[in-house]
Parts: structure tokens; C-alpha cells; sequence
């Protein structure tokens, strides 16, 4: 096994593309190496991307933030003005692991690790988050739902590395909230999640709204049909009666240790439902 | 040795003090070893290839190539262990248990071992071992093995305790009854009677710190173990049985422990680290992983239980009978007859009957679980007995008072209790502030009772003074609960010197007699029965040499609050004489003084606890959140009060997580899916409440101090007392643990219609 620290993307990617055996990206290492102490994964080649200019990084910028792929999540909780903008995608970060895990891991190592019950994925991709992806033929900017295409699979090409999340600049009137169900208070990976992000109006119709669900099918879905429940309506009881049906209706759940599938699709509604409640309520809807 | 272990009421100066533990600060600065931590030169990485099929015929082990591969210097199977255990039916299970030979009776099942100069030589060489395997139909539920049709997992089984021999070989070892008097005609005087069946998952003790051992056999014939146990002394005998080693030849020197909870009752790792050691003639360290700990070592029994309880108007039960059924994994055990023991140990009962069924399937070997079995048998009883009183209408506290055993009733097992707790806790809990919290929406309170026999058994211990008047004192039980304080405080209270000047280690099994084991909640009880035993024998010693020191007969001397003092009118002049004092002379008056004690512990008193428990279920996803909880139990005499608290509040922890989360996944395969911390969910420490604890002390009078165990009691009522709270917030009577959230939220789905 062969472990590099590149100090630039183009080496970190030309060492990736040119590696014969499998290779591995590290930034918290929380995911990589607990797979490779349960010897799931043996790779010859670790590219630890923590010493890259700018991946350790939070910029705002004209469009809104960059994330930089070695972030942890910790560094998150700790950015007053992100947390300001978009407090469902720090909480949804902030509650992977244990708070030691936390000070390791990554919004794009919990993407790129493509688990269907990722906490930072559904918060990400109902923010609307997108991808800088850099590779051997260039650079692209891709929707973060696009990144995991199933259980542990990506889209990604051999050397490509993802360098950064954006995250958009807030309009007026907008709240974003994320909840999982866990059976423990901590230290637990999700049987279902529901991430929501609202904009109302002045009124406080909802004028867009996008709602994602974690755990529910192979990987995170993003409910289109929950949208339309929402758009156009004020969040009363009856929307949110019709957000929670439409929740149940999108799963495509399995049995297994964590949940059944009854229990998933019927939480998913429930979760979604108190979810958008929070974002509705820091949207200033009332 | 003449020694009078009955109760005799006194004032104590150091007993019930809570000063800090001898092995804490080792603890806290990461000093204290543990079984990982110990290393010898020349140790080789030990590890064990292990069966990924639930029921297989192993037809062969090549281990040719892995013997080949550079750094590999011992490969072991079921040859190098050959069945030396002479027709010992239970000797050839443990045997058959840490290293498979015909068969591999559950996932994770040990066929094959490696002893290799590094981790990564040893990972590469079990990959490089092909074993053939048959693969045979399996069983893991506990029903299912019990129905005709099931796969039989040994064809030499037929069951015991029938009244003719059955004619067809079953998974049932053996069936066990108890109880006395008449339970039709008990249920014929019911006005009210309740009858349900019960399930609870298996569960594993959970403990923090894998099995971890280092062997060393040596050319000689002798050998030398350091591992993690609750009972060194035991593995000692197991292990040279196992070996062909003499017994008095294997050193076994014990670590501290992170936890046993029963778990470390058992030998699993450590013959075939001493195998890997013999084959490879260096010494070997093996440290199971923690899926391997999941998967090969602890857990307790998954179970199926009937109850049926008849009470009059009044209250009074007139019939009471449980039919248990208790996996053991593949090999014999008796947890169910512990179980059927234990049900209606709580009660006064004119008719009750009890029948267990111990039932082999392909999970791993059962192994005791802190006051094993009890905690199932209490979940379906104290549920039901919840059920009878509502039905009736009766406060359940009121209705347990009313039917609770005391002094002099005969119990459902069989003795005549002498003075017992069960009456005094539950009118603890009647009076405690906690029953009169008030509950908000969604929340619901359970109360329920548990009982443990307790154990004494075999101890010895040594103490010594030495010349500057400190004192050590040798034990034998392992302390897993904080018994070299609890022990030293026993030796400060007789000697009447202070706890400082005293120091207690765990000795090896070279340096003490035999003991048995740190289980049955006996390690204070029986070694603290044994230190006042050697500190008296002690005393005598020092009277003798204070009489020599005076040259008075040795009859003139008493040993008055850590001082000799001469009695008598002829005497005015002489001062007192202190332990040091008498120490510091005693190379000139016969040499060391020490105390020696070997004894059997009778009379352990047994146990009874009363749990209280307030739970908040959310309606919409069935989560449930323990916001309240209360612990009364008895404790004889509270030796450190401090620990006694945490014994109590630790089997409540352990109570909670088995009662709403903790279980064995198995998937249609026959593996285990959840053999992680990830998966396999006990409790983080914000999901538990601070636990509230009561002692109550009514003295046990087979102990001079009136001391009983309290290592396991409290993890008896936590399945039912907070079952009954479930059930009193979801508003519907829950029958299978543990209560996760789908369980929870399918009953009050089902109740909705």
C-alpha cells in the first residue's frame, strides 16, 4: 500500500488516473479506514487530499459558499454565516458520527461514499448543492443528487475528485431543516430521513420548495411530487397531510437491520412533514 | 478454622464509606492493563479463521498453503486439539466450541488459526486456508427448532426429563419442571385470569473489551496465560483439561477487565492460543475483533415464553404457570431451567408450575448474561402480573404487595426463604417521590420486580502485614466490580486500621488456592467472608506476638480498633501496642504475620429488586425515550456504597438497551447481520436518564456483616418495568423485546385499526 499527500489537484489527479490498482481518496478517513480495518477494502493506493491548496477551506463567494472536499464538518457548525444561511445542511452535517468524527469527516466524503443513509445528502440536495468536479479531461459542476448513482457507487471516473460543494446564495424569506430518525440519540446511521428547503413569499406562500428523503431507496431521493404539494399553498395542516402522503408514496424502502419498510415509509412522511415545519418557521412563515 | 460467618449487628468505622478505589487512578491515566496489553519477546499475532455458514460439514481443511506463506509459523485446527475430555459431556462442548471438528455449527464458528510474526502475515495466511464445506440446512429461531420438521443439529440429542425416553433424536436437550400444588384447581377459584406468550430476542453483554489473551507453553510442559476473565482459577482447569497440561504447571494471571457481565465465564480464544503457542513454540497474543466477539463469543438466549396467572377479586393469586423455551445455541445448556427457577421467585403462591425447554440452534454457545435467563422469565411474568392487576383493578404495587413472598414462604423453586427484600422494596417503591411525578402526553410509568439466588462458593485470599505495619491482601475473584476497595475496606473494618494503609491485588493461580469464579454476584460476598476470616486469623497472630512483646499470656490480650491492648488490673502500666507497633517488631518475635482463609461461601442471601420506570413514546414513529427511572434493591449491607450504586444502575443501564433496541440480527442465511456497535445498538450515554438508586438493607444472616451480593439483580426487572411503561404510553400491551421503534409503531398501527 502506497499512501502520497499531493499538494496540488492536477498531481492528486494524475496519480489517481495513473494508478494501477484500486485507489482510495482520503480526507477524514472516517469512512475509508473503518472499511479497511473490517478489511472491506484493501487499496493500494491512498491519495490524501488534505494538503491541497484551498480543500481545507469555506469561501464565500458572489454566488454563495464553496466547501472545500477536506472540510470537516465540525468546521462547519463553527461558520457563523453558513450556519445563518443554511442551518439544515449544518445540522444534517453535524450529525454524522460522534462529535470526534465530526472534527474528521466530510460533506464530500459523506457524498462520495454514496450511502442511501448519508445525513449530509439529503440536506444537500434539497439545498439545491452542487459539485466541482476535477478530473483528467477538465473541470464540471454537476448537481450533487447526480454523484451517487447506488449503494457505495458514484458517478465519478477513474481520477476524478471532487474538490468542493457550493452551496447558493440565500433569497429572502428561505429556511432549510433536516431530521433523521435514529433509535439512539447519537452515534447512529439513518433508518429514514427527510430534508427539506423552502422560499416563501411575503405572505408566506411557499414559492419553491425542495424536499429529499434519505434511506428510503437506493439512493437519496429527491420528491418532485412533495414540491408541487408545497408550491403555491401556505404550510397548513392539509399541506402538510399531502407532503406526508406523497413522502410514504416516494419511498422505495427495504427491509433490513435498521427498519422495516412499513416503518420507513410511514416515518418518511412524518419526518418530512416535522422537517418542513422547521424550515417553513426559520423561512419566517407563521 | 473455626470460623462463625453469622450475622452479628455492629457499628462499622470503615464499611458503608465511600473512599476512592484502589485501581482508579490506573484507570483514568490509561496505566491499568488490560488483556490486550500485555506483550512478551518473540510474540507471534494470533488469529482465527472462522465459518461463514450457519450449519456445515467441514469434509476438509487444506492448510498447506497458509503453512507456506513466509512469516507463518503455526497453523491449527481440530487436530491440534485432540478431544482429551474423557466422556465429560460439557468439557467436550467447550472443546467442540473453540475449535470445530465434524461440523461448524453457527456463522463465525472457529475452524482454523494462525500464529504469524505480524497482523498482516497472519490476514494474508487465513486466506490462503481452504476449508470444504457440506453445506446443511439450519435453524435459528427458537419455535422453529422446537417443530418436527426442523433441521436437527446434533441426531445424538434426546431430550431429557420425559417421563419415557423419546424414540427420534430432537433439538430439545431437556425438559425441566418446578413448582407444587394444584394449578387447576388454583385456576378454578380465579375470578380473573391472563394468559399470553412472550418473546425477547438474544442479546450479547456488550462489554467494552474484546477477549484478549497471551499464551506462552513452554518446552517443559509448563505454561503461562495472561488473559481477560472473570474467573482465572477456572480457566486454568478448563484450559489444562483441554491441553493435557497440569494444572498446577499453567500460570493464568488475570487483567483488569472491561467488562464481563457473565461473558468472561467461559473459555473461547484461549486454548487455541495456547495451541498456537505449543504448535509454534513461541508466545502468542490473540485479540478477538469485535465482530468476532459478536459473532463466536457471549450472547444470552433468545426466548419463547407462555404465562398464565389466575387471581381472585380480591387479589390474591391462586394459580400461577409458565411454560419456557430458551435457545443455548448448538450445544446443551440449562438456561431454561434458570428461567423456570426464577419466574415466580417473587411471589407467594399456593400453586404454581413451571416448564423449561432448552432448544439448540445455530447460533453461537449461550454464555451467562448478568443473572442469566431471569431478566426473560421476569419480562413475561411481571408483564402479565401488570395485566391481572388493571384487569382487577388493583393499584400493581398493591396487587404485588399483597402477593409478595417473605420470611418463611416456600418459594416457586423449591427452598423456604429465610429474611428477604422483595416485601420491603416494593413498599420502598409505594412511598417513593418518583411514583408521584407527574406524566405528560405520550408518557406512561412501569414498575416491576425482579429476584437473583446469588452464589458463594470456593475462596481463598491471603493478607499480610508487613514490617511497616501496611497491609496486602491477596484475593482470588476477579474484580469487575470494584472489589479490591469493597475488600480492603472488610480488612481496614476488622484490623480497625485506616483503608489507606491497605493494598488488595487479584493474585495469580500460582500465588493463592483455588477460587471460583467472579459470577453469581459472589465476589464480595464470599471474598469478603473470606478477608474477615484471614484478618481474624491475623488478629490471633498479633495478640500472640503483643502477648510475647508484654511476656503476658497471650489470653490477657484483646484486639481493641487496630490496637493490642492488655486486659486486666495487672496491667495498668502497659500501653496499647498498634498493628505497626507489632509489626515492626515481628523479625524478632516469629517472623511475618500474615492471615490466611480458605473457605466454601454458604448461604449467599438472595435478591430482590423493585424498578420503577417513566417512558415518552412518540405516537407518530414509535421512539421511545426513558425520561425517569428509580432502582430499589436490597443489599444486605452496602460494603461502598458507591459501587453498590453502580451495580445497580449498570444492570439498569444494560436493561434498557436489551429492552428497547439490543438484538441479534439473523438473515435467512443463518448470518448474523449486526455484529457491530453500529448495528447492534446498546445505549450511548444520552439516551439514558440519570438512574436513581435506593439501598435497602435487611442483613443476611449466613455473612458476619449481613452482606449479599448485588452484581445482578438489577438487571432483572428493567424488560418488564419498562415493557409495562411502553405499554401504558402507547397504549398497547407490548409482548416482544426489544421494543424497537418498528415493533412499537406497528402495535399502536394495529391497535388504530
Amino acid at each position: 500500500m502506497r499512501y502520497i499527500r499531493p499538494l496540488s489537484i492536477e498531481d492528486a489527479v494524475g496519480q489517481l488516473a495513473g494508478s494501477a490498482g484500486p485507489a482510495a481518496i482520503l480526507a477524514g478517513g472516517s469512512d475509508l479506514l473503518v472499511r479497511m480495518k473490517g478489511g472491506f477494502v484493501e487499496p493500494e493506493l491512498i491519495v490524501d487530499i488534505k494538503g491541497i491548496p484551498g480543500f481545507s477551506d469555506i469561501r464565500e463567494t458572489a454566488d454563495g459558499f464553496s466547501i472545500g472536499a477536506a472540510v470537516p464538518c465540525a468546521v462547519l457548525g463553527e461558520h457563523a454565516v453558513l450556519k445563518k444561511a443554511w442551518p439544515g445542511v449544518v445540522e444534517a452535517a453535524k450529525l454524522i458520527g460522534s462529535k470526534q468524527v465530526q472534527g474528521r469527516c466530510t460533506i464530500t466524503g459523506n457524498l462520495c461514499n454514496a450511502s442511501p443513509a448519508a445525513d449530509s445528502v439529503p440536506a444537500l440536495v434539497a439545498a439545491g448543492a452542487r459539485a466541482v468536479v476535477t478530473g483528467p479531461s477538465g473541470t464540471r459542476t454537476i448537481a450533487v443528487e447526480t454523484v451517487p448513482t447506488g449503494p457505495g457507487k458514484t458517478s465519478l471516473a477513474k481520477g476524478e475528485i471532487i474538490e468542493a460543494i457550493l452551496l447558493g446564495k440565500r433569497a429572502p424569506h428561505s429556511g432549510d431543516a433536516y431530521l433523521r430518525f435514529i433509535p439512539r440519540t447519537e452515534m447512529d446511521i439513518a433508518v429514514v430521513s427527510a430534508g427539506v428547503n423552502l422560499t416563501l413569499d411575503e405572505a408566506g406562500v411557499i414559492r419553491a420548495a425542495r424536499v429529499a428523503l434519505g434511506a428510503a431507496a437506493p439512493t437519496v431521493l429527491l420528491v418532485e411530487e412533495a414540491a408541487e404539494a408545497l408550491v403555491g399553498r401556505k404550510l397548513d395542516d392539509a399541506a402538510l397531510e399531502r407532503l406526508a402522503k406523497v413522502c410514504s408514496g416516494a419511498c422505495r424502502p427495504i427491509d433490513d437491520k435498521r427498519g422495516t419498510i412499513e416503518f420507513r415509509r410511514k416515518v418518511a412522511g412524518v419526518l418530512a412533514g416535522r422537517a418542513a415545519t422547521t424550515a417553513y418557521a426559520r423561512a419566517g412563515g407563521k | 478454622m473455626n470460623f462463625d460467618p453469622r450475622y452479628a449487628n455492629r457499628n462499622f468505622a470503615s464499611v458503608g464509606t465511600r473512599p476512592i478505589r484502589p485501581d482508579g487512578i490506573d484507570k483514568v491515566t490509561g496505566r491499568a492493563r488490560y488483556g490486550a496489553d500485555f506483550n512478551m519477546a518473540g510474540q507471534l499475532v494470533g488469529r482465527v479463521l472462522r465459518s461463514p455458514h450457519a450449519h456445515a460439514r467441514i469434509r476438509s481443511i487444506d492448510i498447506s498453503k497458509a503453512e507456506a506463506l513466509p512469516g507463518v509459523k503455526a497453523v491449527v485446527t481440530a487436530k491440534d486439539l485432540p478431544d482429551l475430555t474423557n466422556g465429560d459431556a460439557a468439557m467436550y462442548d467447550i472443546l467442540d466450541n473453540s475449535m470445530a471438528r465434524a461440523k461448524a455449527l453457527y456463522d463465525g464458528h472457529a475452524v482454523a488459526a494462525i500464529a504469524a510474526i505480524d497482523a498482516r502475515t497472519a490476514r494474508q495466511a487465513l486466506k490462503l486456508i481452504e476449508v470444504d464445506y457440506e453445506v446443511l440446512p439450519h435453524v435459528t429461531d427458537v419455535d422453529e427448532a422446537m417443530r418436527h420438521h426442523a433441521p436437527l443439529i446434533n441426531d445424538t440429542v434426546f431430550t431429557e426429563g420425559l417421563e419415557e425416553k423419546p424414540v427420534k433424536p430432537s433439538n430439545i436437550t431437556k425438559r425441566s419442571q418446578f413448582g407444587h400444588g394444584d394449578v387447576h384447581a388454583g385456576f378454578a377459584q380465579a375470578d380473573f385470569i391472563v394468559e399470553r406468550s412472550f418473546k425477547t430476542e438474544q442479546t450479547h453483554q456488550g462489554y467494552i473489551e474484546p477477549h484478549a489473551c497471551v499464551a506462552n507453553v513452554n518446552l517443559d510442559g509448563t505454561a503461562e496465560l495472561w488473559v481477560c476473565t472473570q474467573g482465572h482459577f477456572v480457566y486454568r482447569q478448563h484450559c489444562a483439561q483441554l491441553l493435557g497440561l497440569e494444572a498446577s504447571k499453567l500460570r493464568v494471571t488475570s487483567s483488569e477487565i472491561g467488562g464481563g457481565f457473565g461473558g468472561k465465564t467461559h473459555v473461547w480464544a484461549e486454548p487455541v492460543a495456547l495451541a498456537l503457542s505449543r504448535k509454534a513454540g513461541r508466545p502468542v497474543k490473540l485479540v478477538m475483533t469485535r465482530d468476532e466477539v459478536f459473532r463466536a463469543s457471549g450472547p444470552t438466549s433468545a426466548t419463547s415464553i407462555d404465562v398464565r396467572i389466575g387471581a381472585r377479586k380480591d387479589g390474591t393469586i391462586t394459580a400461577a404457570e409458565a411454560t419456557l423455551r430458551y435457545s443455548s445455541g448448538p450445544y446443551a445448556g440449562s438456561w431454561a431451567e434458570i428461567g423456570a427457577m426464577t419466574a415466580f421467585a417473587c411471589y407467594r403462591l399456593d400453586n404454581v408450575k413451571t416448564v423449561g425447554y432448552e432448544v439448540l440452534v445455530n447460533r453461537p454457545k449461550t454464555a451467562a448474561y448478568r443473572a442469566p435467563s431471569a431478566p426473560m422469565a421476569a419480562f413475561a411474568v411481571e408483564s402479565a402480573v401488570d395485566e391481572l392487576a388493571k384487569e382487577i383493578g388493583i393499584d400493581p404495587v398493591d396487587f404485588r404487595i399483597r402477593n409478595a413472598a417473605q420470611e418463611g414462604t416456600r418459594s416457586s423453586y423449591g427452598p423456604v426463604y429465610g429474611p428477604i427484600g422483595i416485601g420491603p422494596t416494593l413498599e420502598a417503591v409505594k412511598n417513593h417521590p418518583h411514583m408521584k411525578a407527574p406524566l405528560k402526553k405520550n408518557q406512561g410509568r412501569g414498575m416491576a420486580c425482579g429476584f437473583w439466588f446469588n452464589f458463594g462458593g470456593q475462596t481463598c485470599v491471603d493478607l499480610n502485614i508487613g514490617m511497616d505495619g501496611s497491609v496486602s491482601l491477596a484475593v482470588g475473584t476477579v474484580d469487575v466490580g470494584g472489589s479490591r476497595a469493597s475488600l480492603s475496606l472488610v480488612a481496614a473494618e476488622e484490623l480497625g486500621i485506616d483503608y489507606s494503609q491497605l493494598k488488595a491485588i487479584v493474585a495469580d493461580t500460582s500465588s493463592l488456592g483455588y477460587n471460583d469464579m467472579t459470577d453469581g454476584s459472589r465476589g464480595t460476598f464470599s471474598s469478603s467472608m473470606a478477608t474477615i476470616s484471614a484478618a481474624r486469623n491475623a488478629i490471633k497472630i498479633l495478640r500472640d506476638r503483643a502477648a510475647q512483646m508484654w511476656d503476658i499470656p497471650v489470653d490477657d490480650v484483646v484486639w481493641e480498633q487496630g490496637h493490642a491492648v492488655a486486659k486486666g488490673d495487672n496491667y495498668g502500666n502497659l500501653g496499647k501496642l498498634s498493628l505497626r507497633d507489632i509489626a515492626a517488631k515481628s523479625g524478632t518475635t516469629g517472623g511475618p504475620i500474615a492471615g490466611h482463609s480458605e473457605l466454601v461461601a454458604d448461604g449467599a442471601g438472595v435478591s430482590f429488586a423493585t424498578h420503577i420506570c417513566d417512558v415518552e413514546v412518540d405516537p407518530e414513529t414509535g421512539a421511545t425515550r426513558v425520561i425517569r427511572y428509580t432502582v430499589v434493591q436490597d443489599a444486605g449491607k452496602a460494603v461502598h456504597p458507591t459501587y453498590v450504586e453502580g451495580q445497580y444502575q449498570g444492570g439498569a443501564a444494560q436493561g434498557i438497551g436489551w429492552a428497547l433496541n439490543e438484538e441479534y440480527i439473523y438473515g435467512k442465511d443463518g448470518r448474523l447481520q449486526n455484529a457491530g456497535f453500529l448495528d447492534y445498538r446498546i445505549p450511548v450515554c444520552s439516551d439514558l436518564p440519570m438512574i436513581d438508586t435506593q439501598i435497602l438493607e435487611i442483613p443476611n444472616p449466613n455473612h458476619p456483616y449481613g452482606v449479599r451480593g448485588v452484581g445482578e439483580t438489577s438487571i432483572v426487572p428493567p424488560l418488564a418495568a419498562i415493557a409495562n411503561a411502553v405499554s401504558n404510553a402507547a397504549g398497547v400491551r407490548m409482548t416482544h423485546i426489544p421494543m424497537s421503534p418498528p415493533r412499537i409503531l406497528a402495535a399502536i398501527e394495529a391497535e388504530r385499526g
